[in-house]
């Protein structure tokens, strides 16, 4: 079932489209804020409330890179893995992670504080390398910042 | 005479972007006015056209032109896409204009949706860009307040809505049919041309999709004339270009310069050089999807003509440095992995043939490389060509490719003779 405030700022996206099912993607956003991901059930209700099939819902859902079909942690990494941080830490953010907290991508540590996720180039290669955390930017990385900041996140 | 910056004179970094009083008072909003009071919509796609701006997100199509295919008898809603989904890898000029002045992008939306006479216009924006989206919502919030947004604007009887709509994320979203694909709410997989977007575009509508920086120069070409935007160039393609510059060069960023500055002064002059202890060894000039050029390049002028001259591309005119101390097969694999996972997958030769080079480039990185596989990738590049694939995703994925195997073949050799990727 979708909550009540779950509908409520859907309805409000329906008219910035001439379609219903244009509005999926921002559906599934919303659920995704108020439960963390998309499950089954979830999406079957937003299909439903939008006039879609199921399937088809599905297929959308499990081609875009934000929208989680499996559950994920309190606060996801995502480490940029563009050309610019790939050239100047090559994998070194990704071990001291995986050194850290015991987790590769798409993996999520056991006490469910942390998914880490590899992301496409976050266009900050000026001050690479970069990370975001849930919807917050960090540039200009290293092990000793990444630690620091990483520190905030409970 | 100072040069002249239009895109980034109300840019102040660190700062909070000019708010509508402060973009007025900057002289702001005036081409709205000067074009709906004293233009056709038909005299403003003439000036862009006469203006020779072209496209910006990397394909350098001229934006009037492209404009022009939507004709006048073209039935409404029309619709106006501004592709602000920047995800080519090594690119962030688009978000240094969006966070830097929002209200300039808003002004030129509403010109070009003028000459279209379009009647809704979206945003298209990355996920990850959550400060432009912020600064984007207040603007828009604000241009509807003084009557440049919605209903008879300015009294001419026209209507624009203007609307953001934020990605889920997928690099295929930057070709314009997936895009239209992508905000109808399906997968952003490409569609066939013909028919254009011109024609059957959002929702079957006449559509046009335009890049972020195009449309910012719009407001500075009706305002001063194509005459003075020709004269901003150092070569005959139109205006200033936002060049930027990554990697390890000593001031990393994004700067407006004349279209067609040479490489060497966005190097050497706008990004300080080389750091210190390392030395050029190759430069991805416009983003992932770019040929790589080498230091005998570097008086090339960069703009559309001269950088296909050298084999490459200007692409989006955000350079990135390959150095000496990285390894060029290492950054050819990283490049080839990005495009075979961002494949939508719809077109065999593209998903296929993507994550078979990626592989083969992993292998040498991974100290199993056989010199007798670079055929294979040689191959690719001459099979994912135009034609043989639905959209450009892959035909681009092989400018990296191709010339990588061609700069770097001492590489390949290395790397396959000591077993090892000798840079780690």
């Amino acid at each position: 079932m979708l909550s009540e405030e779950e509908i409520r700022e859907i309805e409000a996206e329906l008219p910035n489209y001439e379609f219903r099912q244009a509005a999926c993607l921002d559906a599934l956003m919303i659920v995704q804020k108020h439960r963390g991901w998309v499950n089954d059930d979830a999406l079957q209700d937003v299909a439903g409330y939008l006039g879609m099939a199921t399937h088809e819902l599905e297929s959308v859902a499990s081609f875009y890179n934000r929208i989680f079909r499996k559950p994920v942690g309190r606060h996801v990494i995502y480490l940029c893995e563009g050309i610019t941080c790939w050239a100047l830490a090559r994998d070194r953010l990704r071990r001291h992670i995986q050194a850290r907290f015991g987790i590769d991508p798409d993996e999520t540590t056991p006490d469910g504080r942390f998914t880490l996720q590899s992301a496409t180039c976050l266009g900050a290669c000026d001050h690479a390398p970069a990370m975001m955390v849930d919807e917050d930017t960090h540039l200009d990385l290293d092990e000793a910042r990444l630690d620091q900041i990483l520190e905030k996140y409970r | 005479m100072e040069m002249e910056r239009p895109l980034t004179r109300n840019i102040r970094p660190g700062q909070e972007p000019l708010d509508i009083q402060a973009y007025q008072a900057a002289g702001g909003y005036q081409a709205v006015h000067k074009a709906i009071k004293n233009m056709t919509p038909q005299q403003v796609i003439d000036e862009v056209k006469a203006s020779n701006l072209l496209g910006r997100g990397g394909a350098g199509f001229p934006a009037g032109v492209k404009w022009g295919f939507v004709s006048p008898q073209a039935p409404h809603p029309r619709y106006l896409i501004i592709n602000a989904d920047e995800m080519e890898p090594a690119t962030f000029k688009d978000r240094y204009l969006m966070e830097g002045d929002p209200h300039q992008l808003i002004e030129g939306i509403i010109l070009a949706a003028y000459a279209l006479q379009a009647d809704v216009a979206y945003i298209f924006l990355r996920w990850e860009y959550k400060l432009a989206a912020q600064r984007l919502r207040k603007a828009i919030a604000e241009a509807y307040q003084r009557g440049y947004l919605g209903r008879n604007i300015l009294d001419s009887g026209w209507s624009l809505e203007l609307r953001l709509h934020v990605s889920a994320g997928r690099y295929m979203c930057g070709e314009e049919t997936g895009l239209l694909n992508a905000l109808e709410g399906k997968r952003a997989n490409p569609r066939n041309k013909p028919p254009f977007p011109a024609t059957v575009g959002l929702w079957g509508r006449p559509s046009n999709v335009n890049n972020v920086e195009t449309i910012c120069n719009v407001p500075h070409i009706i305002n001063n004339g194509s005459a003075w935007f020709l004269s901003l160039s150092r070569t005959d393609e139109g205006g200033t270009k936002i060049y930027g510059a990554s990697g390890r060069v000593k001031r990393p960023g994004a700067f407006e310069a004349p279209m067609g500055t040479p490489l060497r002064e966005i190097l050497e002059d706008y990004a300080g050089g080389m750091q210190d202890g390392y030395k050029l060894r190759a430069i991805l000039p416009g983003g992932a999807s770019t040929a790589f050029v080498l230091p005998e390049h570097m008086d090339t002028p960069m703009d559309f003509k001269n950088m296909a001259k050298i084999g490459s591309s200007l692409g989006t005119g955000t350079i990135m440095v390959v150095d000496d101390h990285t390894c060029p097969i290492g950054v050819m694999e990283n490049l080839e992995h990005f495009f075979a996972q961002e494949s939508c997958g719809w077109c065999t030769p593209c998903w296929a043939g993507l994550r078979w080079s990626a592989r083969i480039l992993k292998s040498f990185e991974e100290g199993e490389g056989r010199m007798e596989d670079l055929p294979i990738l040689e191959d690719h590049s001459h099979r994912l060509i135009p034609g043989t694939t639905y959209c450009a995703l892959a035909t681009v994925a092989m400018n990296p490719l191709s010339s990588g195997v061609r700069y770097f073949r001492d590489e390949f050799e290395r790397h396959a003779r000591e077993h090892r990727c000798p840079w780690r």
